[in-house]
């Protein structure tokens, strides 16, 4: 760190890779204790990277570098709980119940991906997915809708999800 | 960004710092603060300082001792708060110490106070100024040091700025010290006493709010 201080970006690096894991076993443990999910600890690991790097100055070599590290950690950690309260307290009471316990940005993003994909089915494929694994019907229901038996149903799920892995391979 | 990204930028191009920079900003907050807390009260109310009374100049003393040892004993521990991980009770607990003794003091010279002057020794006669002033003129050095702290990392924010706001409250009063007309030991244990703490639960409700980072 002191070196850091002195503008040695090798061994800035070093301290950070060093620090990267110990800080998100801090940040990760404290946010199970509080009955959070993990999710967020790779964002407030970053905010604190990002703190550790601007308040640079504010390290006395004097003292020890670990409170010093984890005074920041732990800073962050609570002004990231604060800014989730208050973003919570926010919303109508109702809803907040639901907010909490479904990842809703994680749902709503996969969707997306979901539909963009079904897009390059052919029609038929493209119905019967949509309706079984987005819509939730059952099998049976949508074969009856489409007049078709329910082997044929599956057969065509089948044949969309491989045509969907497929499309997901090329493009990564 | 994934973390081994930001860590690339963060370590590219590091500029070196000065790692004095945080007891340099906050002398200097600390200093342009108390000169100008003097210099309003000098240039407002004038300097009353009777020197011919050596009984006054004791007292005068004895206040600037008092509210002088606030000053010193909350910017010590305000040092500390400004850096995290060296955020310490004890350096806070140590703010109590000057008011402690201060009470002690007068405790002995109210009692010798025949009764039906008590209330007077007590309540002097410039009670509401000095509970308006000491806070007014507080707000000076507070937003200095504030400011000053801004350029630190506070970790503990409610505590800092509640210390800001003791420093700023010392530093006012030792400046109305100066005009105070009133010579009583009770008076200062009990007015400049409550004046102060005013500062510093203003200061810990703000502090929250202006120290983020």
């Amino acid at each position: 760190m002191i070196a850091a201080q002195e503008g040695d970006g090798g061994a800035f690096k070093r301290l950070l890779q060093s620090l990267r894991r110990p800080l998100w076993g801090y940040v990760a443990g404290q946010l199970t204790c509080l009955g959070h999910n993990g999710s967020e600890a790779e964002d407030i690991l970053q905010e604190v990277l990002i703190a550790i790097h601007k308040h640079r100055h504010t390290y006395d070599p004097a003292q020890r570098f670990t409170p010093w590290a984890y005074g920041i950690a732990r800073y962050k950690l609570l002004d990231h709980l604060r800014r989730s309260r208050a973003a919570m307290a926010a919303l109508p009471l109702e809803t907040a119940g639901e907010m909490a316990t479904e990842d809703y940005l994680g749902a709503l993003e996969s969707r997306v991906d979901a539909e963009r994909l079904l897009a390059i089915l052919p029609v038929h494929s493209r119905r019967a997915m949509k309706e079984v694994k987005l819509d939730g019907l059952s099998i049976a229901e949508s074969a009856q809708g489409h007049g078709i038996s329910e082997a044929a149903m599956k057969v065509r799920i089948h044949r969309g999800l491989k045509a969907m892995a497929a499309a997901l391979k090329l493009e990564s | 960004m994934q973390t081994s990204e930001l860590i690339e930028k963060l370590s590219s191009e590091l500029r070196p710092v000065d790692r004095r920079i945080v007891p340099h900003v906050m002398l200097a907050a600390l200093g342009i603060g108390t000169l100008l807390a003097v210099a309003t009260v000098c240039l407002a109310y004038g300097v009353s300082l009777d020197l011919d009374h050596s009984d006054d100049l004791g007292l005068l003393v004895l206040k600037l001792v008092f509210t002088g040892s606030i000053v010193l004993i909350t910017f010590s521990a305000l040092l500390k708060l400004a850096r995290p991980g060296q955020a310490n009770r004890m350096g806070v607990a140590l703010v109590f110490v000057p008011f402690v003794v201060i009470a002690l003091l007068a405790a002995p010279n109210l009692m010798s106070v025949p009764d039906a002057w008590r209330n007077g020794a007590t309540i002097g006669r410039a009670w509401p100024e000095c509970l308006l002033l000491i806070p007014a003129i507080a707000t000076v050095p507070f937003a200095l040091m504030i400011w000053a702290l801004r350029k630190a990392a506070p970790t503990h924010l409610k505590r800092a700025g509640a210390v800001a706001g003791f420093l700023a409250g010392g530093v006012s009063a030792s400046a109305y010290a100066l005009s105070c007309r009133d010579a009583s030991l009770a008076f200062v244990a009990c007015w400049y006493t409550s004046a102060i703490a005013i500062c510093a639960v203003l200061g810990a409700l703000l502090g929250p709010r202006l120290l983020r980072w």
